[in-house]
């Protein structure tokens, strides 16, 4: 009978089919969890899913990379659904093009200022070079930031953890700052969280409002390129190093 | 609805080529979505579809993007990996992150809207 168990387990352990069970029904809870929180802006379905799997991963003392060697098939899809935000983007064509500057400005110095911010928080608060270096590019999305920071000498798996924080961080409280401050122009709103809380942000924008989704992934792809090319630049340029 | 598939990874692969070949510091699937926003736009010109993607397209869009949180929960598992590291620098990555992203969303919120309102 523990034989037969143990089998069950190797068998699992070793298909993606649990991985990826697991990883919808982690997901499907999320949204279940929002639904009956009132679309209560913590409770954010990427949040609860994640901790929901890293939690059973830990109890059970599964690997991550055993984990991740099934879940890679829902990972792949983030390259296409980058691809796809062409479309949203091509609907608000005409109002994106009557406003380029007004955008290409809020993005670049938003995107700065998220660095910068960052920056000056983490090295009030007594952190190391590297782990300052690594918390700079923390508004872009992943594979630019570890890029990014490998280039100012951080630590890029560091970068990667704090990244999907950012996300997580600006989707669950990203509208209710804009709402506080002020910003009602859908625009602006998609902007602002596309610009600080890249992919994640902007799967919530998506889901509250099209206008707020197209420019939070305009926000997202075109701060992806200006960090990549600014931030390295000012970071060599300021430090003289 | 396997022809927008094969649309959709034909961008991204042309966009992880040319970000590769030349080095460039922008990821693939960006590079991919600039290159099928273009194709669109070609298209409306020669053809005149009027602002209207192919349906097959929009379609397979919405079902990626309806769901595009979930993409993001496996990379997301992998703090996991990071637990000791973050657990001795927390302090300065929570402000960082927690208040980092917060004001930056504020500032760039208010600077967008005020941008838009002044110059369309």
């Amino acid at each position: 009978m523990s034989q037969e168990l143990a089998e069950i387990w190797v068998y699992l352990a070793r298909e993606p089919l649990a991985a990826l069970t697991a990883t919808l029904l982690a997901w499907m809870a999320g949204l279940r969890l929002q639904q009956w929180s009132g679309r209560h802006p913590l409770a954010n379905p990427v949040l609860i899913a994640v901790a929901l799997l890293a939690g059973g991963l830990l109890l059970s003392g599964i690997d991550y990379r055993a984990y991740f060697a099934g879940a890679q098939f829902v990972h792949f899809l983030l390259g296409p659904a980058t691809v796809a935000l062409a479309l949203p983007l091509y609907r608000q064509w005409r109002v994106v093009r009557r406003s380029v500057l007004a955008i290409t400005v809020s993005i670049v110095f938003g995107g700065l200022f998220s660095a910068a911010s960052g920056v000056a928080l983490a090295t009030l608060f007594g952190a190391a070079g590297d782990v300052t270096a690594s918390l700079a590019p923390k508004s872009v999305t992943t594979p630019v930031a570890m890029g990014v920071a490998e280039r100012l000498g951080g630590l890029p798996s560091l970068t990667a953890a704090v990244v999907i924080c950012s996300g997580i961080v600006g989707a669950s409280l990203g509208p209710m700052v804009l709402t506080l401050c002020g910003v009602t122009d859908w625009r602006a709103r998609g902007l602002a969280i596309g610009t600080v809380s890249h992919g994640i942000g902007t799967a919530r924008a998506l889901t509250v409002n099209p206008t707020a989704g197209a420019f939070s992934g305009l926000a997202m792809g075109l701060n992806a390129l200006a960090t990549a090319i600014l931030l390295p630049l000012l970071w060599h340029l300021i430090l003289g190093s | 609805m396997i022809g927008a598939i094969t649309a959709l990874l034909i961008c991204q692969l042309a966009g992880e080529l040319v970000s590769r070949s030349l080095h460039l510091p922008v990821p693939g699937p960006v590079l991919g979505m600039i290159m099928l926003l273009i194709g669109l736009l070609v298209r409306e010109r020669t053809h005149g579809t009027g602002g209207q993607a192919p349906e097959a397209l929009e379609g397979v869009a919405n079902a990626l993007l309806g769901n595009l949180g979930l993409l993001f929960v496996p990379a997301g598992v992998g703090v996991v990996l990071y637990g000791p590291l973050l657990a001795r620098n927390w302090a300065p990555i929570a402000v960082a992150v927690l208040g980092g992203t917060v004001l930056a969303i504020a500032v760039t919120g208010r600077l967008a809207q005020a941008m838009l309102k002044r110059f369309g």
